[in-house]
């Protein structure tokens, strides 16, 4: 028995992880993963609230200016060509055609892809939290002066964004487990980082295992975190 | 105070306000009745162009509220709105409701509008209720702070969009009161409402709104005694 837990440990942890400091691919790869995710996710919201409150803006005009039926437009070609195409050949068009000619880290141009990409679903999720508010809070917000920007942002878009959270959360989610798809543009990830032990240990399971566990732990602290989250924000919900 | 030319607001086909004209002047208490669908409350929505008029003119001050290069926001800062459904900013606490806008339009440090605000709560009453949501509130608190959050901008008039119509019947009283409080102050005010009996304590003109005209302009006591509109009549039988 011991004999045969010693020859489990020899060949399949020792040999995957431990010889030649192999958990190292996993370590800096996790920080790859980390860096992507965290600036993506930043790029995604900003840019998916911008593209909320245009799209909002103008579906509640009732004759929307000339700037705001451009960039409504942009938007709406934004959302379509994002939305419709797979994330692994923006990223892959990303950094072979876009920043092909450019020497620019594989990372940023990842963060980038990613960001852009997550930024649409966020923009939709958001837009949807907009026009769950009730139109009477613009028009408090408007009829004491404030100017409509003042109003979104103040009064608008916190409400909407707590009402929409769990999605942001499930989105938050998806965009973590997508950038697995970095490898591709040579990308040291998590993923990919375990892919590497496997190519030089001919052993696939204890490395995919380990990497697929870690995603699951980041997935379990995402949740948890949301959830206090929820918590904190619902204070205001308690009669 | 408030001037309105040949005001007319249509929604697609229909025509809800046709050729009103009116004037308000500085210190009116103001109340305007009509029938349901009459397009009181529209009228009131385009004092500060929560409704865009398709004709007419309305000056507020001397300036054009609905011209193409008047800056609203600005008028609306003298122009408080009181609605129906009291709209409160549900994730702000009581005082952050009130000083929300002259802290952001920087016309008050947030130390100053704290201060007004707490002032204005403790004279309604409900200072302990400064650091709670609104949704720890009855219908006519969140009312009478709606109210306190319009007179935190100093306006100069204010518009109550059927203040009392979504109150419980217990708790019409304590907003009735404080609007005739604002009255007796000297506030200059308009006030859409179902509450006859607000109209005659209260108002210095009953206006009735019909078919988007103003019917009828007269003190309440001649208003109520001796309406002259057969309409108005009608409506008075059905009300009283």
């Amino acid at each position: 028995m011991n004999a045969a837990l010693a020859e489990f440990w020899q060949n399949h942890i020792y040999q995957n992880f431990i010889a030649e400091n192999r958990w190292k691919y996993l370590v800096s790869g996790l920080q790859n993963t980390f860096i992507i995710t965290f600036f993506a996710l930043l790029l995604g919201i900003v840019l998916g609230a911008l593209v909320a409150v245009v799209r909002v803006s103008h579906d509640k005009s009732d004759r929307p200016g000339a700037v705001l039926k451009v960039l409504n437009a942009i938007c709406k070609c934004y959302l379509t060509i994002i939305r419709g195409t797979p994330v692994m050949i923006q990223l892959l068009i990303m950094y072979f055609v876009i920043f092909g000619s450019v020497n620019i880290s594989s990372v940023v141009v990842a963060c980038f892809a990613f960001g852009i990409n997550s930024g649409a679903y966020v923009a939709e999720t958001i837009r949807s939290g907009i026009m769950s508010i009730d139109p009477g809070q613009m028009e408090a917000g408007r009829s004491l002066g404030l100017p409509y920007g003042m109003v979104m942002k103040n009064i608008i878009l916190p409400q909407a964004v707590k009402n929409v959270l769990p999605a942001l959360a499930n989105e938050f989610i998806a965009l973590l487990k997508e950038t697995s798809v970095s490898g591709y543009i040579g990308l040291r990830d998590l993923t990919r980082g375990g892919d590497i032990i496997r190519s030089q240990t001919w052993d696939a399971f204890p490395p995919l295992l380990a990497v697929a566990v870690i995603y699951l732990i980041l997935v379990l602290l995402i949740e948890k975190g949301i959830h206090a989250m929820e918590r904190r924000l619902a204070q205001s919900d308690r009669g | 105070m408030i001037e309105v030319k040949n005001l007319e607001k249509s929604f697609g086909s229909v025509k809800v306000l046709n050729q009103l004209n009116l004037t308000i002047n500085k210190g009116d208490k103001v109340v305007l009745v009509g029938p349901s669908g009459c397009g009181k409350s529209t009228f009131l929505r385009c004092l500060n162009l929560l409704e865009h008029p398709t004709g007419g003119e309305i000056y507020f001050e001397g300036q054009l509220v609905n011209g193409p290069d008047t800056d609203i926001n600005q008028l609306r800062r003298k122009m408080g709105m009181v609605f129906q459904h009291f709209n409160l900013f549900p994730h702000l606490t009581v005082k952050q409701n009130i000083t929300l806008a002259p802290v952001k339009l920087k016309l008050k440090t947030q130390q100053e509008a704290d201060a007004q605000a707490m002032k204005l709560l403790e004279r309604i009453g409900l200072a302990d209720k400064a650091d709670v949501y609104p949704n720890k509130l009855s219908g006519g608190q969140k009312q009478r702070i709606a109210i306190v959050r319009a007179l935190a901008m100093d306006p100069d008039v204010l518009l109550f969009d059927e203040p009392t119509s979504a109150l419980d019947p217990e708790m019409v009283g304590e907003v009735l009161e404080l609007m005739k409080e604002l009255a007796d102050s000297g506030m200059t005010m308009v006030v859409v409402t179902h509450e006859m009996g607000f109209a005659r304590e209260v108002a210095n003109r009953v206006i009735f709104i019909n078919e988007g005209k103003v019917q009828e302009d007269e003190p309440p006591q001649e208003f109520f005694t001796n309406p002259k509109n057969p309409r108005l009549r009608e409506f008075l039988a059905k009300v009283l």
